[in-house]
């Protein structure tokens, strides 16, 4: 189903929304690849504020390409980078901050999935090397977090969106996994191709 | 005599041009997996992947954010008065479309992980020379993407195996990567020669047009039957499922020890971008 989506939302909105469901955003994303997930999730241990908040906003798996412009900064490239990298610590950020949408390409694993299923969150996939197509719905930068620390690909940039999407939820709240449920058809074809390939060569 | 101002600016256009335009074979090829695409979600994700390549062409920007490692591969004709000189021109020519195009600054130290802003560092850009006769310079710009190349690999097989281990063997590549490598992807297989030849194979076969069958009928009749299968396999535009996991299969050959097998699994994104350049001995550049 295709919704419409503005941000910020409840716990209560983001738990009704199913893997299939199609998202248009509206609203603001921060950008975090590894490095500012390692950065915010080292301020929340030590008590530090952030300078932002992260459960009003979309989390984006993003490293964008971003120019000067004649006033701040001009979005010229910036489609998902690839998410599994950050399983390795994506259930800590999600309990800690309590953002309720995930942005990225690939999909996550179990550890994730338990956490969106435990804070009420959904992971959505935008599609991958759509970099100037997402520049398009990207309105405004509306600031930019650690930039002389990370670089340009790692900073934490803040974007003001308009119908940004179209985002696939493949990851939701209630259980639902897209790449889990392809799991036993992609098997079964494995199955088929093997035996035509033994078939050919006489195994 | 070179006007090394001008060709500099000449490549950095063209690395410029590797970053905006899809060549044309590989928009083809989208074009006739997405009239070919039955499943709506993989369709949906075609779509939006054309879309994008038009808003990049009309608008000069780059395709997808992750501009690449600028890898250049170069025929270089050993009679031309530029050898000494096109490392040089090739480094200066990166630093320029990085600024200019822009690229997004991919090079870091793999020790320090500081970015020193340009593209440039230890051993970068790539470049793979291979001799040849001649005057010429022709030089192939390949950015490759840093999701794709991830999911490459090099498996050294038992014998054994045969011809029906390597097919069983990227089949299962193919479905391991997922949506990772952001298919439809192109692969490149190196089969043969060695761990480093098998890899170097395949990167090469990336940088024929999509579709284009090798010279040889069998290892044509390979590329053809493993493209079959892998599209089998039923992962799809992004990993969401659907038809399409690959555009392309390029197969190149080597022979190999009788011990080994060697096979190199080089992946490419559907963004397969490429750029070609010809410099002759009178200093002049053409686009190729």
């Amino acid at each position: 189903m295709e919704r419409e989506i503005r941000l910020p939302i409840s716990e209560e909105e983001a738990r009704a929304l199913r893997v299939e469901d199609i998202l248009y955003l509206t609203g603001t994303l921060f950008t975090a690849r590894d490095e500012a997930h390692h950065r915010m999730l080292e301020a929340h241990r030590l008590g530090e504020a952030i300078p932002f908040r992260p459960d009003e906003m979309a989390l984006f798996h993003c490293g964008p390409v971003v120019r000067r412009a004649e006033e701040g900064w001009e979005v010229v490239a910036a489609g998902p980078t690839t998410s599994v990298r950050m399983e390795l610590f994506e259930d800590d950020f999600l309990r800690a901050f309590g953002t309720r949408i995930v942005i990225g390409k690939g999909g996550m694993g179990e550890r994730t999935q338990a956490a969106l299923e435990e804070t009420g969150a959904v992971y959505v996939h935008y599609t991958g090397g759509a970099g100037a197509l997402a520049a398009k719905r990207i309105v405004a930068v509306s600031d930019v977090h650690w930039l002389e620390e990370l670089g340009m690909p790692e900073a934490a940039w803040i974007f003001a969106v308009e119908r940004f999407g179209p985002l696939l939820v493949t990851m939701d709240s209630a259980g639902g996994n897209l790449y889990r449920e392809l799991e036993p058809t992609i098997a079964r074809n494995r199955d088929a191709i093997f035996a035509r390939i033994d078939e050919a060569h006489g195994g | 005599m070179a006007n090394t101002g001008v060709l500099v600016e000449r490549l950095a256009e063209a690395i410029g041009r590797a970053a905006t335009r899809l060549p044309e074979d590989v928009v083809r090829a989208l074009e006739s997996a997405r009239a070919a695409e039955r499943s709506a979600r993989a369709a949906a994700q075609l779509d939006a992947i054309l879309e994008n390549v038009r808003i990049a062409s009309d608008e000069g920007v780059p395709l997808c954010q992750d501009t690449g490692i600028q890898t250049f591969f170069v025929e270089a004709g050993v009679g031309s008065p530029f050898l000494a000189d096109l490392r040089g021109w090739i480094g200066e020519a990166v630093v320029r479309a990085t600024e200019e195009t822009p690229l997004r600054p991919n090079t870091v130290h793999p020790l320090t992980g500081a970015n020193p802003g340009d593209n440039s560092g230890v051993g970068m850009p790539v470049i793979h020379w291979d001799l040849v006769d001649g005057e010429d310079l022709r030089i192939t710009i390949l950015p490759k993407g840093g999701g794709s190349e991830n999911m490459s690999a090099l498996k050294m097989l038992p014998p054994g195996v045969g011809i029906a281990g390597i097919k069983k063997a990227i089949v299962d590549h193919v479905i391991a990567c997922g949506g990772k490598p952001c298919p439809p992807t192109v692969l490149g297989i190196g089969i043969g020669g060695g761990a480093d030849a098998a890899m170097k194979l395949g990167k090469h076969a990336l940088l024929r047009p999509v579709g284009s069958a090798h010279p040889d009928d069998r290892v044509a009749a390979l590329e053809e039957e493993l493209l079959e299968l892998v599209n089998e396999t039923g992962v799809g535009a992004m990993g969401v499922g659907g038809d399409t996991s690959c555009l392309a299969v390029h197969v190149e050959i080597a022979h190999r020890h009788p011990a080994s097998l060697p096979l190199g699994i080089l992946v490419q994104c559907w963004a397969d971008r490429r750029a070609a350049v010809l410099i002759a001995a009178d200093g002049t550049l053409e686009v190729v």
